[in-house]
């Protein structure tokens, strides 16, 4: 699997994502904004981090950076974009996936643990990983709070977009395990074809052996058999 | 030259925790009367022109293409003319 990591000024996952893949054996690269060759690859990753300082909104500047018109295009033909933390605010300020991420509804920056439930398998992403299973993945940031109107909600639920959900340690989806106000614990969606995926919970951080949780395995398996690789 | 002063707010349908915060704080500085507070973002333009149509034409699309989120944010704005400049 090739795969491009993008950094933005002010992205600082970028090295995580690309230290994962790059030790699972994928063809690896950090490709810089101001570029406009997106160098060919299988997947493009949007990493976490403050790009252009959060200014104005978060991911609202970075949309404007060259590359990005490189990833719609990518995206536009199916190319595979996983966007995590500020990479998914991103994904939704240049109109990939619906919605905002909006200030967290007790306004603090939250850096934790946090159980999320996966909600389909039918994404590039969570392929092989059933519909209900718990996982552990850190989450980081300070605007997460996902807000879309009726419309899109409803679109999002009925079609299967909606990813994750936060959740407490038995998959219950409750108030008190979404950090963040959230609509209905929302912690990622896909677009329509299952082939982009925005994550506030951060995958890259939750797989290697050297860290407490490894359930961030599960979406890089998952990517790898939805390339026909590994077991 | 003309100044753009521009208010990019929340929509009312939109949640405003900072806000919340601010009141909570207001009413525990004695403020018994607030009832609500939403922060908002305040933005100022110069434009380096005096054609009043052409900067109303361009803080509309500015306000469009970046300043404001149409799915959580409305905007409005204010033009006035500006000494300095080459206009």
């Amino acid at each position: 699997m090739k795969v491009s990591v993008i950094t933005f000024p002010g992205s600082n996952c970028d090295h995580d994502a690309l230290e994962v893949f790059a030790s699972r054996g994928h063809d690896s690269r950090l490709v810089w904004h101001k570029g406009r060759d997106l160098q060919n690859p299988d997947l493009v990753v949007l990493p976490g981090g403050f790009s252009y300082g959060d200014y104005l909104r978060c991911g609202a500047l970075a949309r404007f950076s060259p590359i990005v018109n490189e990833v719609l295009a990518f995206a536009q033909k199916g190319g595979l974009v996983l966007g995590i933390c500020n990479g998914f605010q991103i994904l939704t300020e240049c109109g990939l996936l619906p919605g905002t991420l909006l200030m967290n509804s007790g306004l603090d920056f939250i850096c934790r643990h946090q159980r999320v439930r996966v909600e389909t398998s039918a994404t590039a992403f969570t392929e092989g990983i059933p519909a209900g299973t718990v996982l552990d993945i850190p989450i980081a940031h300070k605007d997460g709070n996902y807000f879309c109107d009726d419309t899109v909600y409803n679109e999002l639920r009925d079609a299967n977009r909606i990813v994750f959900r936060y959740c407490d340690a038995a998959g219950i989806t409750t108030l008190e395990a979404n950090p963040n106000g959230s609509r209905d614990n929302i912690a990622g969606i896909c677009d329509a074809s299952g082939r982009i995926l925005g994550m506030m919970p951060h995958p890259e951080r939750s797989a290697t052996d050297a860290v407490v949780s490894q359930d961030g395995k599960r979406i890089f398996d998952a990517l790898e058999s939805h390339f026909g690789l590994g077991g | 030259m003309i100044l753009a002063r521009i208010y990019v707010c929340l929509k009312p349908n939109v949640l405003d925790p900072q806000g919340k915060a601010v009141t909570n704080s207001l009413r525990q500085l004695g403020y018994a009367s607030v009832a609500e507070t939403r922060v908002s973002k305040y933005i100022e333009i110069s434009f380096d022109t005096s054609n009043r149509e052409q900067a109303k034409l361009e803080t509309e699309r500015i306000c469009r293409d970046l300043l404001a989120n149409p799915n959580t944010e409305h905007y409005s704005f204010t033009l006035e003319d500006k000494e300095g400049g080459k206009a």
